[in-house]
């Protein structure tokens, strides 16, 4: 893995050889290992940054961490003490955006996280005071699918997860909106990214017979409990999360996936919002964008993601710069300032209005529930 | 549990079981005959899967290119070992097996259109892609360090295997691909359903390993890869030529490998990761066989895959640990009741 990434990230440093700008953003993505499906559309997403803002150069360090959290801090160590940058983006994914926490907060360095857990952000600490994110958290899913789930009488949900920080975290806000909504839980079950077979929690899950069940897993994987489920003659409603909301995923799930339901961002149904949603122009500029650049119906929501916390410094960088220059510790404490001042900024997946206690500042505003229909995703109303 | 139930899930394991055992008899094969433990073996089974989902989706898999290259690599070097020991009567063979057949591959490949022909031809195509990678891989890494200890040969095991991870996301991306089932049929066996891939799969896994023990006993390079296993100085001496035992068993191992991937891609989402995991079930099948016993590793592997199948009834979140805590015991059962050897160096 070691050898890999460090092979890797000195491909993808020799890459950017952009002469010296004035404003500095390093940027580390998983672009190899499991969470690489996340992390390429991410990548390809800056690409299309803006290279000029508020007058002033920007250049993008970009680094693989492999989905490796041993990496991700070590190439955040490598920005903050070698290239000196004024604010950091990443991880892509929940472990290793944690452990960044630590070296940003040390040297004093904005980090905005395109990995989803709450904890990134919650509860708000001194080290905290200088991390940011952009991804919708699991909690606001969670409340849209169980809201989805009693207006459509369901009583009874099973679920089954990664056995991964994101099936527990899932699991986590999940259960607990569960039990709010006065349905009832009546299996948990776990697989893992890699495995060939989910026969035996997917037998226990279907002898508990229950009205819905929710699939969390992200990208392709996320296929497998289905088609299982499928195969194996349940007829009640399934659910997945927004991780699984790529277009790879409807290619391997096939018919298999047709009437399932899940919460998103959105971008993934832009064109289907109606022209009076605010949220449509700035949502349907970046999907255009990225679509140009890598081919129709390419485009991801996690690359979304990547593009909110360009906006989000896009948006606070030129009132940065009015009061320090780029590359010193007051310019860096100014850009955070600016960043926690961030209103009503609409971007792909949401409106963002940041409190220093709201480090995400999303609202209902960020999320939609889509259904599979015909191979597409379909907005319900 | 039901009965219903227990069913359900041996039929699971007995299918992921018998994927197990092909796997962990290509690695008691390499092992014995190279001593290199094979992890790269998983590697195989999803350049298989994946060159035949490429197929089917219409598109020309990079793989070819792969073959292409190891190739003319493969024959540039034999041909400059060839001239300066004045061997030039090595050449017509140097050419044919490393230039001209990857060509003849490729250019089947990109005339035919093979995401229009039958699954057959499909299957037969991708074999033929992925098949040559093996001898060619022993040939450019492992045959220089013919001699050099286990632990060396491990070492490399393990940078062949993130080279051809990593190539494996290069060509085929992050996401899975799944192919369509050599058969739809379905049976009924009393109360239990039973599909006709998961019959297709333990049926080729069978004749699979009826053929291997055919091979061991009755033919001439069986009996050659055999006398290598049990003593390779001996086995020289006798005439029979250790990088050709190599050779022969890395290319059953890379066929065993990708015919796996072709078998279960159909079941199950495969990623160009996948090998690797399936590959560590199959080498705790090994382990339990003392990376020696051919019979005792298909039953090993048949455990494996009982085992997983029913821990993931039982303890869904424990499945990995429990298969691979398997090993703890059998190592220690194995040290116990067995003498340590030092190997010659």
């Amino acid at each position: 893995m070691k050898v890999k990434s460090i092979v890797v990230a000195l491909l993808s440093a020799g890459a950017v050889t952009l002469a010296h700008a004035d404003i500095t953003v390093g940027v580390s993505v998983s672009a190899t290992g499991p969470a690489a499906s996340l992390g390429i559309p991410e990548q390809n997403t800056f690409t299309l940054m803006p290279t000029e803002i508020g007058g002033e150069k920007v250049k993008y360090i970009i680094l693989d961490d492999a989905s490796d959290t041993t990496t991700a801090v070590r190439n955040a160590r490598k920005f903050v003490s070698e290239d000196k940058v004024d604010a950091i983006i990443g991880s892509t994914i929940t472990p290793n955006s944690l452990a960044m926490i630590d070296v940003a907060a040390e040297a004093e360095t904005p980090l905005v996280s395109m990995a989803a857990s709450a904890r990134i952000v919650e509860p708000m600490d001194p080290k905290r005071h200088w991390v940011f994110k952009t991804p919708q958290n699991d909690l606001q899913m969670s409340t849209a699918i169980t809201e989805h789930m009693s207006n459509l009488g369901v009583k009874t949900v099973a679920f089954i997860g990664f056995s991964d920080a994101y099936g527990e975290g899932w699991w986590n806000e999940f259960s607990k909106m569960v039990d709010l909504r006065k349905l009832k839980m009546v299996a948990n079950e776990r697989f893992s990214r890699t495995d060939t077979s989910v026969t035996g929690q997917v037998l226990k899950i279907m002898s508990a017979n229950p009205d819905a069940i929710l699939i969390a897993g992200s990208g392709t994987p996320s296929a497998l409990p289905q088609k299982a489920l499928k195969e194996k003659g349940y007829k009640g409603k399934i659910y997945q999360t927004h991780g699984a909301a790529n277009n790879d995923f409807l290619r391997v799930c096939g018919k298999d996936c047709e009437g399932t339901f899940m919460p998103t961002g959105p971008m993934l149904v832009a064109s289907q919002l109606p022209d009076t949603n605010p949220m449509k122009k700035s949502a349907l500029d970046y999907v255009t964008k990225y679509e140009k650049a890598f081919g129709a119906g390419s485009v991801a929501t996690f690359g979304g993601h990547a593009w909110d916390a360009g906006m989000l410094l896009v948006n606070a960088i030129p009132v940065a710069l009015k009061k320090s220059k780029p590359g010193t510790k007051e310019f860096r404490a100014a850009l955070r300032d600016a960043l926690e001042g961030t209103k009503e900024l609409y971007a792909s997946h949401g409106v963002f209005t940041m409190t220093p206690t709201d480090h995400l500042g999303l609202d209902q505003r960020a999320r939609v529930m889509v259904r599979v229909e015909g191979g597409k995703w379909v907005l319900e109303k | 549990m039901n009965l219903e139930i227990a069913l359900l899930l041996g039929q699971d394991g007995i299918v992921n079981g018998a994927i197990y055992a092909l796997l962990a008899l290509a690695l008691v094969l390499v092992f014995a005959v190279t001593r290199v433990i094979f992890i790269p073996q998983g590697e195989f089974v999803a350049y298989g899967a994946l060159t035949l989902a490429t197929f089917q989706m219409g598109k020309t898999p990079n793989t070819i290119w792969l073959l292409l290259g190891v190739g003319i690599l493969v024959a540039l070097i034999d041909t400059i070992i060839a001239v300066r020991g004045g061997n030039l009567g090595r050449l017509k063979r140097i050419v044919l097996w490393n230039l001209v057949l990857p060509a003849v591959v490729v250019g089947l490949v990109l005339l035919l259109e093979p995401g229009k022909l039958p699954l057959a031809a499909q299957v037969a195509l991708t074999l033929a892609i992925v098949v040559p990678l093996g001898p060619m891989v022993y040939r450019l890494v492992y045959q220089p360090l013919a001699e050099a200890s286990v632990l060396i040969l491990l070492i490399v095991s393990v940078a062949v295997h993130l080279v051809l991870a990593g190539l494996g996301l290069l060509f085929f991306g992050a996401e899975g691909s799944r192919t369509t089932p050599f058969s739809e049929a379905q049976f009924q066996l009393g109360t239990l359903a039973v599909n006709g891939q998961t019959v297709f799969v333990v049926g080729t896994s069978v004749v699979l390993i009826i053929a291997l023990y055919q091979f061991f006993g009755r033919t001439l390079y069986g009996k050659a890869l055999r006398a290598t296993a049990i003593n390779r100085v001996g086995a020289r001496l006798m005439g029979i030529s250790n990088t050709m035992a190599g050779k022969l068993s890395f290319t059953l191992a890379a066929g065993i490998g990708a015919l796996s991937g072709i078998l279960i891609s159909p079941i199950t989402t495969v990623y160009y990761d996948t090998g690797f995991m399936i590959g560590l079930k199959g080498f705790v099948a090994a382990i339990i066989a003392g990376l020696a016993s051919y019979p005792l590793a298909a039953a090993g592997a048949v455990l494996v895959g009982l085992l997983e199948s029913f821990s993931s009834f039982w303890a869904s979140a424990f499945k990995e640990v429990i298969v691979f805590t398997l090993i703890i015991p059998v190592l220690m059962w194995r040290s116990l009741t067995s003498h340590h050897v030092e190997e010659e160096e």
